[in-house]
């Protein structure tokens, strides 16, 4: 896992933030539907990827002569407010428990 | 950095039985139906994974048994993504049912600190991504 620093590091760009954001949305792309909705040279967004991909950020797959890019959004977990995360899932989990508990009954 | 943790401490009281509860709570079929997919089972010290399916995370909690009494206590190791927690579950009978109070404990400061993202303008995106994780549930 990298340390914080290394991810804050690489998305302190916000070309390279707006790359990242587009994958996470967008799911799996290639270097060229990255490159059109970048408005920079495709070169510069590989360098982009790439920084992304050593950061732990990004993952990618070959298939014939293309490379296809996605978003490892897990990667993120250093940094996320893991209380706040937990404090959602069990409300929500414990209401999932009491409409269960209710079904048991029939 | 310093060695203090935290505890998330939830609690709900459910218009049940403490038994029924402790059935939802310790039963694999009953836990997958609330919680996740789990190969749990009533012995201390037992290793047990919870399972979420998710396309972008393998969505695996390790866990193991720590400590049961019956239609008292249940408390579990909690492992998943670098974060190492204990999860316990507190059953008190109560006039109408039962209250369940749920302790996850051992957050580290660096896991409980909100990013001052306002500073950097992230707040929003490290937002979008903990519902993005939230949703791969």
């Amino acid at each position: 896992m990298q340390s914080p620093d290394a991810i804050f590091r690489s998305l302190s760009d916000p070309t390279r933030r707006a790359i990242f954001e587009r994958l996470c949305r967008g799911g799996e792309q290639t270097v060229w539907m990255l490159t059109e909705d970048a408005g920079i040279s495709q070169p510069a967004v590989s360098k982009h990827l790439g920084v992304l991909k050593l950061a732990g950020l990004v993952g990618d797959r070959r298939e014939g002569r293309e490379t296809h890019y996605s978003a490892k959004p897990q990667a993120l977990a250093p940094l996320l407010d893991w209380m706040s995360f937990y404090a959602a899932f069990w409300h929500e989990r414990l209401d999932h428990l009491d409409s269960l508990l209710k079904r048991m009954d029939q | 950095m310093t060695n203090q943790t935290q505890t998330l401490v939830i609690e709900k009281e459910f218009a049940h039985s403490p038994e029924k509860l402790w059935r939802a709570l310790t039963q694999p079929h009953l836990i997958k139906e609330w919680l996740m997919e789990n190969d749990f089972e009533p012995k201390v010290g037992h290793d047990f994974k919870l399972r979420v399916q998710t396309p972008q995370w393998n969505g695996v909690i390790d866990c193991k048994v720590l400590e049961i009494e019956p239609q008292k206590k249940l408390s579990y190791d909690w492992s998943s993504m670098g974060l190492d927690t204990v999860v316990t579950f507190t059953l008190t009978p109560t006039s109408n049912g039962v209250q369940l109070r749920v302790e996850q404990s051992g957050f580290r400061e660096e896991h409980a600190r909100n990013f001052q993202g306002a500073k950097f303008g992230w707040q929003n995106f490290f937002g979008k991504l903990e519902q993005l994780l939230a949703k791969t549930e």
